[in-house]
């Protein structure tokens, strides 16, 4: 009765029940920070072709940048251009088969989270 | 390929409260995942009520409790009871590990149990492992040698026995090819970190004289390379190994084998 039912067996709970963890986190944010940043790359072609194009359309993709969703973006754009750097580094790192015990990759973990954030600041600081 | 939910067979619905023990003033609460082939029904999550002031401290002692005095269809592998067989492997409050040797008073509130993640499931906490079994089995885990036997054994110096350490201890439990989010996705073709530890381990073997056979097998876009250093299995293991450090190993090999 219950032998032939083995296609039926059910797939146990992955993501729902696994517990997010620092190197997880860090780890997926790579890859959507790879991927915001096309978006963002967009934006910023766009309004470069614009300014090549003609005054009327400058402006108007330049009232877009420079409103506060533009800016949200932008400023976006930026941390995840920083995050995904600095991610991209602690890979080199790892591709040395360095620093992937558990303490010292949290240690990495923390830096590039803290270090893209710090880098921000001060990249709109000084711009 | 990527599937974020479960399919409708597998979707988790509420289960049974089983009654709480009498006279009993310590209790713990524990969901634990159910499923049994013999019906139609969808997996459940039962709640049962432990004593603990009647319990030995590790996981697997309070499921063993249930099965003797609230449940005895509940089912799950188990056999030394000491951290060796790697039988009783399972999705233990959001990680993977043996319930033998994680301890009840390591988890606060409620202590959830699934089986291990984003595999088929033979009943309760039983997944099957056969396609795993089948990967370790592909990666050649013997000594391979070409030169002639020797008289007595295959000597190895002290220095190369070493390399061994932090791999040999594998008891191939499998939670951490199935905490890896790779292997949930590819795991058809990515052969996951504990097949590539075993890999490793052979590979780095001063008495292997197949490690170019070896290296060659896992030049593949998925069998090695789907490997992104999520870091899950390291952080799961429950013997302490660091699978994603023996697979950064064999990606470098790999490199440098190249020039």
């Amino acid at each position: 009765m219950s032998t032939s039912k083995s296609n039926q067996r059910p797939l146990s709970p992955h993501l729902s029940v696994y517990k997010w963890q620092l190197h997880a986190i860090t780890s997926i944010l790579t890859r959507i920070t790879g991927n915001a940043l096309i978006v963002g790359v967009i934006l910023f072609v766009s309004w470069l072709l614009a300014a090549a194009t003609s005054d009327a359309s400058f402006r108007a993709v330049n009232a877009i940048i420079s409103s506060w969703f533009g800016k949200l973006i932008l400023i976006g754009s930026l941390w995840a251009l920083w995050y995904h750097t600095l991610a991209g580094i602690r890979h080199l790192i790892w591709d040395h088969a360095v620093w992937l015990d558990i303490r010292k990759s949290r240690l990495l973990g923390w830096s590039v989270v803290i270090g893209s954030f710090a880098l921000t600041f001060l990249t709109v600081l000084f711009l | 390929m990527v599937q974020l939910t479960l399919p409708k067979n597998s979707r988790i619905k509420k289960g049974k409260t089983w009654p709480k023990p009498e006279g009993a003033n310590n209790l713990r609460v524990f969901n634990i995942y159910r499923w049994s082939p013999d019906d139609t029904k969808n997996p459940s999550l039962d709640t049962y009520f432990v004593d603990i002031d009647n319990c030995g401290p590790m996981i697997l002692d309070a499921l063993i409790k249930i099965k003797t005095e609230i449940d005895p269809t509940l089912t799950f592998r188990r056999s030394c009871r000491e951290g060796i067989c790697g039988s009783c492997a399972m999705s233990i409050d959001g990680i993977n590990t043996l319930a033998c040797i994680h301890g009840i008073d390591d988890i606060k509130g409620d202590i959830n149990i699934y089986p291990l993640p984003h595999m088929p499931v033979i009943k309760d906490l039983i997944p099957d492992l056969t396609h795993f079994y089948a990967q370790h089995a592909s990666i050649m885990p013997w000594l391979e040698t070409k030169s002639n036997r020797p008289a007595k054994e295959w000597k190895q110096s002290i220095e190369d026995r070493k390399k061994l350490d932090g791999l040999y201890e594998c008891v191939m439990c499998a939670s951490c090819s199935t905490s890896c989010p790779s292997y949930w996705w590819n795991s058809d073709k990515y052969l996951g970190p504990a097949a590539l530890l075993h890999a490793y381990r052979w590979i780095i073997d001063s008495r292997d004289e197949a490690t170019g056979e070896r290296l060659g097998e896992l030049e593949d876009p998925f069998k090695l390379y789907r490997c992104h250093t999520i870091m899950n299995c390291t952080n799961t293991c429950p013997k302490g190994l660091n699978p994603a450090k023996a697979i950064a190993e064999v990606k470098k090999m790999m490199v440098e084998r190249s020039f």
